[in-house]
């Protein structure tokens, strides 16, 4: 499988598919059993630094010092990539700038993401690995971060996401790999995989309504994100 | 991203973040520096050295003669009058005090001559002895003088050399900052670490260019730092406060917090074993216990045969039965 430049990819796949283990082999933090794997043309088994100097990773559930505040811990991740920044404007661009004195384990669970992100951002890498980053968000804290992952493909970088929500997928992916058991069974952009489905003669059994429950609640309760 | 990227400069971000981290853990902070600042604190202010013989006068001595008078000013020996037979009884069953003395004057052929009879208990044997020699010399004076003996045959002179006096701080000080040295580097290490494994915050590391063995020296040097203040903390208030002695001043100091980091890389190599071997939280603590007895015997294994050992042996004696008396 090949990750286009500029791109937006998604894997998807249900709990236990293999998504994250891939993932992780890419990220150079597995073995693999078998096979090749070249990121932007180094080889994972011959250039595992290369790599991750030009990658910026996002664990599913990373930790960062607990009692640590977020300018100290973009000034760590600076350190760790080398890379010179200033933390304030890392944290503008995932909307934390007011929380920079809070510690880590202060944040709320959207924005222990976003800060995540943040730190997947400062070796301005050429390709993003988002590990389910929505999983466990309210539906206002999951539309902030699909803008702010936009807005990281919006400046040139290529973005792997995995995921289980194919709204989500359906929005954000430009192709989309599905996995099952370890394997690959379908890959293609998330258009052209529906207009397959359908061309099969495959009907929804209910007809869809205009809007859904999540367009309710978020009409109900706003579109702005909050804090919390 | 640059080629020449420096791991030394990714080592001392991690150190710079994990030396933060440390200063706002409590338990890092309690385990460093309260526990053994308190074992100072509570040790410093007892008084050690010196024996000191506690003898109770028998309610039927008679006290107005001269031999009363010179066992009353003898140096060492505290005289307690005016406690009744049960009274002397009890607190020689419970050791607070260490001989009974009953002085009887004797009349016959018109001379007058003392019998001093004292009374000591096996539990304090040493002081026993002690106190009996005192008595004998005073005795065997007093006879000598009765005698009238102009040239006394053997004549005995002493004298006391004065080397480096030892205090009571002297000793407690190096163990508490071992104490510090053992918790901090075995305790501390194994727990932090194992917690920042757990956490994946090491993983997210990992993901990083930094290489495996810069991520173990950038937590390292965090804890050496921070215990080596801690150290020389607990130094200077035993220096200050307690009159710890730093034999050659500044050098002393400097060659105990060199040691002192010896002994940490030591301690943390065991800490990041136990890290490393513990499934879960909760058998770091045998594991880590396993390592302080092991040290410990060590050190005593070490010591056993020291004269310097025996001289804090003493010392801890003397605490320890200031401590449960």
């Amino acid at each position: 499988m090949k990750f286009m430049i500029r791109r937006f990819f998604g894997l998807l796949g249900p709990n236990g598919a293999g998504k994250t283990t891939t993932l992780e082999i890419i990220e150079t933090l597995r073995e693999k059993t078998s096979g090749e794997v070249t990121v932007a043309g180094f080889s994972i088994d011959q250039h595992p630094n290369e790599i991750k100097k030009i990658i910026g990773v996002q664990l599913q559930a990373a930790g960062y010092y607990p009692s640590l505040t977020l300018t100290e811990l973009i000034e760590l991740f600076a350190g760790l990539y080398n890379a010179e920044v200033d933390p304030m404007e890392m944290l503008k661009q995932v909307g934390l700038e007011d929380k920079h004195k809070a510690k880590f384990k202060e944040l709320s669970g959207g924005q222990k993401q976003r800060f995540s992100i943040a730190t997947t951002l400062i070796n301005q890498p050429k390709i993003v690995f988002l590990d389910e980053p929505t999983t466990g968000l309210d539906p206002q804290a999951r539309r902030n971060l699909w803008d702010l992952i936009r807005k990281i493909r919006d400046n040139g970088t290529t973005v792997v996401i995995t995921t289980h929500y194919m709204d989500e997928a359906e929005q954000l992916c430009d192709r989309v790999a599905v996995m099952e058991a370890g394997k690959i069974i379908a890959l293609d952009a998330p258009d052209a995989l529906i207009d397959k489905l359908v061309a099969t003669g495959f009907e929804r059994k209910k007809e869809v309504k205009k809007a859904n429950l999540e367009d309710v609640f978020i009409h109900l309760t706003g579109h702005e994100w909050r804090e919390g | 991203m640059k080629n020449n990227y420096s791991q030394y400069r990714a080592m001392m971000a991690i150190a710079r973040a994990s030396f933060r981290s440390i200063m706002r853990s409590p338990s890092a902070v309690v385990f460093t520096l309260l526990f053994p600042l308190i074992f100072i604190l509570v040790f410093g202010f007892i008084n050690g050295g010196g024996i000191r013989l506690d003898v109770a006068l028998d309610g039927n001595s008679d006290i107005h003669n001269p031999v009363f008078d010179s066992i009353a000013s003898m140096q060492g020996l505290h005289l307690i009058p005016g406690l009744t037979k049960e009274e002397i009884d009890h607190n020689l069953q419970k050791g607070d005090i260490d001989a009974i003395i009953n002085i009887q004057k004797r009349l016959a052929d018109n001379t007058i001559s003392y019998n001093v009879e004292v009374t000591t208990n096996i539990a304090s044997r040493e002081k026993g002895i002690i106190i009996r020699s005192m008595l004998e010399h005073l005795v065997d004076k007093a006879n000598l003088q009765a005698a009238a003996m102009e040239k006394p045959m053997v004549a005995l002179s002493s004298k006391e050399i004065h080397i480096r006096e030892y205090k009571t701080i002297d000793f407690i000080l190096p163990g508490q900052l071992g104490f510090s040295l053992l918790s901090s580097g075995v305790f501390g290490t194994a727990f932090v670490f194992f917690n920042l494994r757990q956490t994946l915050v090491i993983k997210r590391f990992f993901a990083t260019p930094i290489r495996k063995p810069f991520i173990v020296m950038g937590e390292a040097i965090s804890r050496l730092v921070f215990a080596l203040l801690g150290a020389a903390f607990l130094i200077l208030v035993g220096y200050f406060a307690f009159g710890f002695t730093l034999i050659h001043g500044f050098a002393t100091f400097a060659t105990m917090l060199f040691l002192s980091a010896l002994g940490l890389i030591v301690f943390m190599g065991f800490g990041f074993v136990v890290s490393g071997i513990a499934k879960s939280e909760s058998t770091i603590p045998p594991f880590s216990e396993h390592c302080h007895v092991t040290s410990i015997s060590f050190i005593w294994d070490f010591f056993r045969d020291r004269k310097f050992s025996r001289m804090a042996s003493a010392h801890l004696q003397s605490t320890a039965s200031h401590l449960f008396k």
